[in-house]
C-alpha cells in the first residue's frame, strides 16, 4: 500500500469533486490533485472518463474510476480500516438505506434523515455527511442568487453544517463559499446573465 | 437473519421487478412473489413500505423494505453471498457500478420514447441509440456476459432494457436495436435470453404487447409514432 500511486482529476469548485478530497482526507490517503479546465480537457481525462468526459476521476495505480459516489465506495473498499472505521455500516440492510439517501441525494436537497443524530452518520462522519456536506460551499451563491436564506429553510442543516466543518477532513477540503461565487458570476457573465 | 422471510412486491410486466427476480433465482433464495397493480390501483402495503417514492419493487426481508431495484440487488448480494453478481477485485466492483449507474440513468430514454410524441420522442430516440452505442463500444469488450462468463449484477441491469426494447420498438413501429449497428450487444442479447435463470423467467411478449399498447393509446390516443 505504501507503493500506492493516487491521483485525482477534478475542479476545485466541484462539489461532487470535494466529496472525494474530503474520503480521501478522512483515510489519510495522499494523492496528487490535478486541476482540469473543463473547457479544454486534458488528454487524461479523456483517456480516463471516454464515456462522460467528466471529473472527478481517481486513478488509482493507473485505474479510473468514475462517479463520485462510486469513487467513495471504492476508497472504502479498499481502505477500510484507515482511520479506524468504514465510511459504510457494515450490516446490509443499513448500508441499502445509506445508498437509498445517497441517490436521493444525488437527486435533491433533504432535511428530515437527519433526525437528532449530530451526523448522518450518527456519531460520526459517515458516507451521507460527506455525499452531501459540499453542497454548502454553494448555499451562499444559490442564496445571493435565487434570493433565499438557508438557515430560514433549514435550520437544523446550519448546526450540522457547523458540526461538519469542525472535522479537520471536511475543513481542509471544503472550497470558500466566496471563491464559488466568483466562479458563478464568471460562468454567469459567460452566458450573458450579468 | 438470512433465513427470515423474503416477500417481493412487483409487476409481471415491470423489468425493474425482474432485476430483483433475477437476482433471487440465482441465488436460491425462496421468496414470495406479490403482485401490484403499480399503474392504476397500488396496495396500502406498498405505500406503508415505500412512502418516499411509492414505487415497485421492494423487497422485504424480515420485515424490513428495501426499494429501488439495483439497491435491492446489492442488498441480496451482500446478505447472501454465495454465487456472486459482483466481482471480488474492489477495481472491477467500480466498473461494474459505473455500468449500473450509466444503465439507470440512460436506460429511462426508451419509457421516455415510449411515452411521448414529435420533439420530445425524437430526442427520447436519440438518446436511447446514444446509450447503446456506448454499451456497444465500451461496456461489453470481448466477453460473453458483462460478468464475464457468467451473468452478473450489469447483465441484471441492461438485461431488462434490453428485452423491453425490443416490445417498445414493437409497440412505437420503429427499429433501434438493429443487429448490424450493434453485433455485440444483439450476440450477448441472445445469449442472456438463453441462461436457465432468464430464460425461466421473462414475462410473455404477447401479453406484454398487449399491455404496452393499451398503456400508450390511453397517454397518447393512438400506439404508432
Amino acid at each position: 500500500m505504501a507503493d500506492d500511486q493516487v491521483v485525482l482529476l477534478d475542479v476545485l469548485p466541484s462539489s461532487f469533486g470535494m466529496r472525494v478530497r474530503i474520503a480521501l482526507a478522512e483515510k489519510w490517503i495522499q494523492y496528487e490533485y490535478k486541476e482540469e479546465n473543463l473547457l479544454e480537457k486534458s488528454p487524461l481525462l479523456l483517456q480516463m472518463n471516454p464515456v462522460h468526459k467528466m471529473v472527478p476521476v481517481l486513478i488509482h495505480n493507473g485505474k479510473p474510476i468514475c462517479e463520485s459516489l462510486n469513487i467513495l465506495l471504492y476508497i472504502d473498499e479498499v481502505w477500510p480500516h484507515r482511520k479506524f472505521r468504514p465510511l459504510l455500516p457494515s450490516d446490509p440492510y443499513q448500508r441499502s438505506q445509506v445508498r437509498l439517501w445517497a441517490d436521493f441525494i444525488d437527486k435533491k436537497l433533504l432535511e428530515g434523515v437527519l433526525g437528532d443524530k449530530l451526523y448522518y452518520g450518527g456519531e460520526k462522519l459517515g458516507l451521507l455527511d460527506v455525499a452531501f456536506i459540499p453542497f454548502y460551499c454553494w448555499f451562499y451563491s444559490y442564496e445571493t442568487c435565487g434570493g433565499f436564506s438557508v438557515e430560514a429553510e433549514c435550520p437544523k442543516s446550519v448546526e450540522w453544517v457547523r458540526r461538519c466543518k469542525d472535522v479537520e477532513s471536511v475543513s481542509k477540503s471544503l472550497v470558500d463559499p466566496l471563491f464559488v461565487f466568483d466562479y458563478v458570476l464568471q460562468l454567469r457573465k459567460r452566458a450573458g446573465l450579468e | 437473519m438470512a433465513d427470515d422471510q423474503v416477500k417481493l412486491h412487483g409487476s409481471w410486466v415491470s423489468l425493474y421487478s425482474f432485476r430483483v427476480i433475477w437476482a433471487l433465482e440465482i441465488k436460491g433464495i425462496s421468496y414470495e412473489s406479490i403482485e401490484e397493480d403499480f399503474l392504476y390501483n397500488k396496495s396500502q402495503l406498498l405505500l406503508q413500505y415505500n412512502p418516499v417514492h411509492k414505487k415497485i419493487p421492494v423487497l422485504v426481508h424480515g420485515g424490513k423494505p428495501v426499494c429501488e431495484s439495483m439497491i435491492i440487488v446489492e442488498y441480496i448480494e451482500e446478505t447472501w453471498p454465495h454465487n456472486p453478481l459482483l466481482p471480488r477485485d474492489p477495481y472491477e466492483r467500480a466498473l461494474a457500478r459505473f455500468w449500473v449507474k450509466f444503465v439507470d440513468d440512460k436506460g429511462p430514454a426508451i419509457w421516455r420514447m415510449f411515452k411521448s410524441r414529435g420533439k420530445e420522442h425524437e430526442k427520447a430516440k436519440t438518446e436511447s441509440l446514444e446509450m447503446l452505442r456506448t454499451m456497444e463500444q465500451h461496456a461489453l469488450g470481448d466477453k460473453k456476459f458483462f460478468g464475464g462468463d457468467e451473468i452478473g449484477i450489469v447483465d441484471i441491469a441492461f438485461g431488462g432494457f434490453a428485452y423491453w426494447l425490443g416490445v417498445v420498438e414493437e409497440v412505437v413501429g420503429l427499429k433501434l436495436f438493429e443487429d448490424q449497428a450493434f453485433p455485440r450487444l444483439h450476440a450477448w442479447s441472445n445469449d442472456f435470453k438463453q441462461v436457465s435463470v432468464t430464460k425461466r423467467n421473462l414475462p410473455d411478449p404477447h401479453r406484454m404487447l398487449v399491455f404496452y399498447k393499451d398503456v400508450r393509446e390511453k397517454l397518447l390516443g393512438f400506439t404508432s409514432s
